[in-house]
């Protein structure tokens, strides 16, 4: 049985309950008191202390990127703004999205990881023993979503757990639990996807085409990594929200890396070959 | 509270969070629901899911706009004008529900021929310029005066003196009706001229509001709005927090009686508390004209000089108000104990406090600075940075002799003493800080936002030395008894006769809070009883209870407050969770949701209705209305108390059991709302050219609160304060938490992109806002969330500005209630924070 996420952006309100919920349960510590201008965001982005992090997207519809991936006809959603600010149709003016750890079903952090300290527990889900983790920090760069960091007093990896202890106790985990809305949903992964598709199903019918679920390898581009476990259902490119359009697995690099590498051997042992052929 | 007071009959939320649920449109105006209250917000959301259009309409684009289908900008302090058109649109479009406006409401009674409504000069006839107040004399209906009573609780007493006592109800006969509304008096053809003017067009003006966005509104809210389909209403203090707060409330409250969706399932106006119990502490009163249930306090300049007298003053001669001899002499059982006899009422009543003037906050707040008050109390409170004007607060707090403040941070209320570059051995004030047990650390209740009192227990030990402001104000009143216990000063009978012998628990002799809300919940004397609701309270002194309107949250001697049935293992209106008053009612003039005969007006909105078989109303919820009194029923002319209520009248606290459009009495400031302008405002009033803001506007002309006159181009832009998600009102519960702090961690203003291009300000950069009273600084958050406002060819722009920063704490910021002047509605005393005036700078300067 696999556990996951599914967070439903176009329900979420901004409000941070998950991330004060997640600090509170798992004891973490305040990152610091700044205000970074960037809208209502001043946690920046998770880290090895926050491990749940609400972003804030102002005017997504400007930001629209031109990719590779033509999700239904994204363009056409983008409506004249009204004088004055109205809109007739806000959603989607402001986007608000509770990001966490991914636990993808192929784990780049854990493929980095030379102590096996990162593993998957009996819930499927991806999680680092802090008695293990010696600290390397290999899979900071592994991971393609910038989830794990080292905290600065020993060095450690840390990340979202997905309430491990709380799990073990049948509980679901803190974020969750906190949720108003129930744009953070728990369960097992089967499920999720049954009721994300569901969802994203109902959105099409009151005219938002655009909505999809991120996080399956069919759609979206999570295909690298053969999908996460915790799903987002997006209303726009992934980009928009911060997220990579093809995450992948740390050896994919390193197939293009290795043959560089050769042909590099290969012309450079040449070239010294004919430097001393006299 | 009189805004929905005075046209439904009670001053609290119609309907409950949950029932949002059952909404087809919910329209939020005034409210940043979303971020103020994201709990509830969860009900909308459901909604949404099912179908339901949400509207925002906000002078700012907030979390909540993010989150609705419309989203409608208007210019801060310009609801009335917004709702007036959203009125004059259902009138002129013929969109009004007609049974129910026809049978429900006072629209087909006739006003007198005095009455004379505003014109230019925005006066409604009656307006006295010497005393600067209205005579609401000539506001009256045709026929037979309404009896003031009825009006009831603290309502009677906003009707002033002069028309105080009783008016003679055998005096002039019927009252007139037309059913037709046609003739030219009655009160819809009144409310039909009143608004006519406030077009679309006129709308657009005034408000900024695109003529697309409000006509969206409009016709939203009207396809919504139907035997079939209910629209809710939800508002918050974005409302109340103007110099006419009462009258924004009272046009949404005219607005939701025309469109017939008051007290059916998915109706309703809901008002959204700023506190967790907010509701709570006005039931059971901390108003100073107030006792707990409504019920008025003597006045020395009434006539209150017997038991007598200030009883049959307040009682009504129909309608609920009837009740009131019960009500108050039980009361007075529960607080005197057998020291009380209702018979020999004056032996305590002649000790009691009486009202001799205006103790309301500021009032009090201008005292203490003034040298007039001594000595403050305060519980849980922290208006050196959240009350309006707060320095002038934080100077009053300096000017006293004695501050006893409790709370579980050192909060600005304590240390005013060192704030301000005061040197503190200037300051004489001792200050005694005392540390609070916070909620997880007591046992007590909450009313909450929909009238619902919800019970918690103790989970741990407070630290160290806090305890509970019960266990303060016990011990303090013990203590003081026995300094009195030996008195022979008749003044000091009061304090003797005071019953006062809760049962304690634990060493530390904690007062038992359930004996209270039994106390409050009502008993008869005799064997102690709990009463099963205020049905059973008596006037002769055999019942106690210390708040009628929680009568029979302790039935059957139960903590109905504790119950916690999930709402998934119940039916209909979840009935066993917590307990609403009154009588455990969730959707009040729940009668409405049936037609005249009984019937539901249809199967969709089914939910309290006639059965003819049982002889009684049936249906999802407790009836808010007599359960066995047919919906035929007629009363007698000279019926009494509730048999004068017929039976298709839902607003059975009004006398004449309608729903009204038209305020005959009870409101300072007019029977109808009218547009005006702030206090502070930088543009002339459109509608009402003669006059800018509301002639009933407290002011108070102090040096050390002036104000910035209307159009001053000193002052040219509009400041509307609010609150953020993150943090407690003035951050007394949020600023020294970490997980809190960081989450927004020091105080900014929010400007459009326009505004920071002409002042040459970018993001996060230093500015400074400046008033009359004061200035700070902040650094700047640049969005085009902030919408600019066209105003016959200007640019007006907003200011948003968050008030939760002190200098205490982990984080701090500028005290943002420094700017705001103290300018007061007339009914309530509430201030003005959502519109008023100021200069910005960029930089510190």
């Amino acid at each position: 049985m696999a556990t996951g996420f599914l967070t439903d952006t176009t329900v979420c309100i901004g409000c941070k309950a998950c991330e004060v919920a997640c600090k509170q349960w798992n004891q973490l510590p305040a990152d610091g008191y700044e205000l970074t201008g960037d809208s209502y965001d001043n946690t920046k982005q998770l880290s090895g202390t926050t491990w749940r992090h609400v972003a804030f997207i102002e005017n997504p519809k400007k930001r629209r990127l031109t990719g590779d991936v033509d999700l239904v006809a994204l363009a056409e959603e983008v409506t004249e703004q009204l004088p004055g600010g109205a809109e007739l149709d806000a959603l989607g003016r402001w986007a608000f999205m509770s990001d966490v750890c991914k636990h993808c079903v192929e784990a780049p952090c854990q493929q980095a990881c030379p102590t096996g300290a990162i593993i998957r527990n009996e819930f499927d889900n991806v999680y680092i023993q802090p008695d293990i983790c010696n600290g390397c920090g290999y899979c900071v760069p592994a991971c393609p979503y910038g989830v794990i960091t080292q905290v600065p007093h020993d060095g450690r990896a840390f990340k979202c757990t997905l309430c491990y202890d709380r799990q073990r106790d049948g509980l679901e985990p803190a974020c969750a639990k906190a949720c108003p809305t129930n744009s953070i949903m728990f369960g097992e992964v089967e499920e999720l996807e049954q009721i994300a598709e569901e969802r994203v199903q109902d959105l099409h019918d009151k005219g938002y085409t655009q909505a999809y679920v991120w996080g399956t390898p069919e759609v979206g581009g999570t295909g690298g990594i053969k999908g996460n476990h915790s799903k987002f259902i997006l209303m726009d490119e992934p980009e928009v929200y911060n997220l990579p359009r093809h995450p992948y697995l740390p050896q994919e690099k390193v197939k293009g890396g290795t043959i560089a590498s050769m042909i590099a051997a290969g012309v450079l042992g040449a070239v010294v070959a004919l430097a001393f052929r006299d | 509270m009189p805004g929905l007071g005075i046209t439904y009959g009670r001053g609290g939320a119609t309907s409950n969070l949950q029932d949002l649920q059952n909404s087809d449109c919910i329209l939020i105006e005034g409210s940043n629901m979303a971020e103020a209250h994201p709990v509830g917000f969860r009900h909308p959301m459901i909604a949404k899911r099912k179908g339901a259009k949400l509207i925002h309409v906000d002078p700012r684009f907030t979390r909540t706009s993010a989150l609705c289908d419309i989203y409608a900008p208007i210019r801060p302090g310009t609801d009335i004008a917004f709702l007036g058109g959203l009125i004059n649109y259902v009138i002129q479009n013929e969109r009004y529900f007609r049974d129910y406006v026809v049978h429900y409401t006072n629209a087909a009674t006739l006003v007198s021929e005095d009455f004379g409504d505003a014109g230019a000069d925005g006066l409604f006839s009656g307006w006295d310029e010497e005393r600067h107040e209205y005579d609401p004399t000539s506001w009256r209906y045709e026929g037979s005066p309404i009896d003031y009573a009825s009006v009831g609780g603290s309502q009677a007493r906003l009707v002033g003196e002069g028309t105080g006592g009783h008016s003679d109800p055998n005096g002039e006969g019927e009252r007139p009706t037309d059913p037709t509304l046609e003739h030219e008096r009655c009160v819809f053809q009144v409310l039909k001229r009143h608004f006519a003017k406030y077009t679309p067009e006129m709308v657009e003006k005034v408000c900024g509001t695109p003529r697309e966005a409000f006509l969206a509104v409009a016709k939203t809210i009207c396809e919504n709005s139907t035997p079939e389909r209910t629209t809710a209403l939800c508002y918050a203090v974005g409302w109340t927090q103007h110099s006419k707060g009462v009258q924004i409330i009272r046009t949404a409250a005219i607005l939701q009686l025309l469109l017939g969706n008051i007290g059916r399932p998915g109706g309703g106006i809901m008002a959204l508390r700023g506190h967790a119990t907010i509701q709570g502490s006005t039931d059971i009163a901390t108003l100073y004209n107030i006792l707990p249930g409504y019920l008025p306090m003597p006045d020395v300049n009434m006539d209150n000089d017997t038991w007598k007298d200030y009883v049959e003053g307040q009682t009504a001669e129909t309608g609920w108000w009837n009740n009131f001899p019960k009500y108050i002499t039980s009361i007075f059982k529960a607080w005197y104990g057998e020291a009380f006899d209702p018979e020999r009422g004056d032996e305590i009543f002649d000790h009691f406090p009486r009202l001799s003037g205006d103790h309301s906050y500021y009032p009090t707040i201008m005292a203490m600075k003034d040298g007039d008050v001594k000595g403050s109390f305060v519980f849980g409170q922290n208006f050196a940075v959240g009350g309006p004007h707060a320095r002038l607060a934080r100077d009053a707090l300096r000017s006293l002799e004695w501050l006893v403040v409790l709370d579980a941070f050192e909060v600005e209320v304590a240390t005013a003493w060192k704030m301000d570059g005061v040197k503190p051995e200037d300051c004489g004030t001792e200050v005694f800080f005392i540390p609070a047990a916070l909620v997880a650390e007591k046992d007590g209740s909450f009313t909450q936002t929909q009238r619902m009192l919800q019970w918690h227990d103790k989970s741990v030990e407070p630290p160290g030395d806090a305890k509970s402001d019960a266990w303060f104000v016990f011990h303090l009143g013990r203590r003081l008894k026995a300094l009195y216990e030996s008195s022979e000063d008749p003044r000091d009978k009061l304090i003797q006769a005071m019953t006062w012998d809760y049962p304690t628990e634990g060493e530390d002799e904690e007062p038992d809070i359930e004996s209270i809300l039994k106390e409050v919940s009502g008993y008869t004397v005799a064997d102690g009883e709990p009463v099963s609701g205020f049905a059973e309270l008596k006037d002769d002194g055999s019942t106690a209870c210390g708040g009628w309107i929680y009568s029979g949250v302790y039935a059957n001697g139960i903590n109905q407050a504790r119950r916690r049935k999930p709402w998934t293992e119940q039916p209909n209106a979840a009935n066993e969770w917590g307990w609403a008053w009154p009588a455990d009612r969730r959707i009040l003039y729940n009668r409405a949701s049936a037609d005249p005969e009984g019937k539901p007006w249809s199967e969709r909105k089914k939910y309290v209705w006639w059965d003819e078989e049982e002889g009684k109303w049936v249906g999802h919820d407790v009836p808010d209305f007599n359960a066995t009194k047919r919906p035929d029923y007629e009363p007698d002319p000279d019926a009494k108390g509730d048999a004068a209520i017929p039976g298709d009248g839902p607003f059975i606290v009004n006398g004449d059991g309608l729903g009204w459009l038209f305020a005959p009495i009870g409101l300072k400031d007019g029977p109808l709302p009218i547009h005006y302008e702030a206090v502070e405002s930088p543009v002339p009033n459109l509608l009402y050219d003669e006059v800018q803001y509301t002639p009933t506007a407290r002011l108070f002309d102090r040096p050390d609160n002036p104000y910035n006159e209307p159009m001053d181009p000193k002052y040219p832009y509009v400041v509307t304060t609010y609150r953020l998600t993150e943090h407690h009102t003035s951050g007394a519960m949020s600023r020294w938490i970490p997980w809190l702090s960081e989450l927004q961690p020091e105080l900014f203003c929010e400007i459009s992109p326009q505004l920071a291009a002409e002042k040459g300000v970018e993001n996060t950069d230093w500015v400074t806002i400046s008033t009359s009273r004061g200035k700070v600084h902040c650094k700047a958050l640049v969005s085009d969330r902030i919408p600019v406002y066209e105003f016959e060819g200007r640019k007006i722009h907003t200011i948003g500005l968050p008030y939760h920063w002190g200098p205490n704490g982990l984080v701090k910021g500028d005290v943002v209630n420094d700017l705001m002047p103290v300018a007061l509605e007339a009914n309530v005393a509430i201030h003005e924070a959502k519109a008023f005036t100021a200069n910005l700078e960029a930089g510190r300067v």
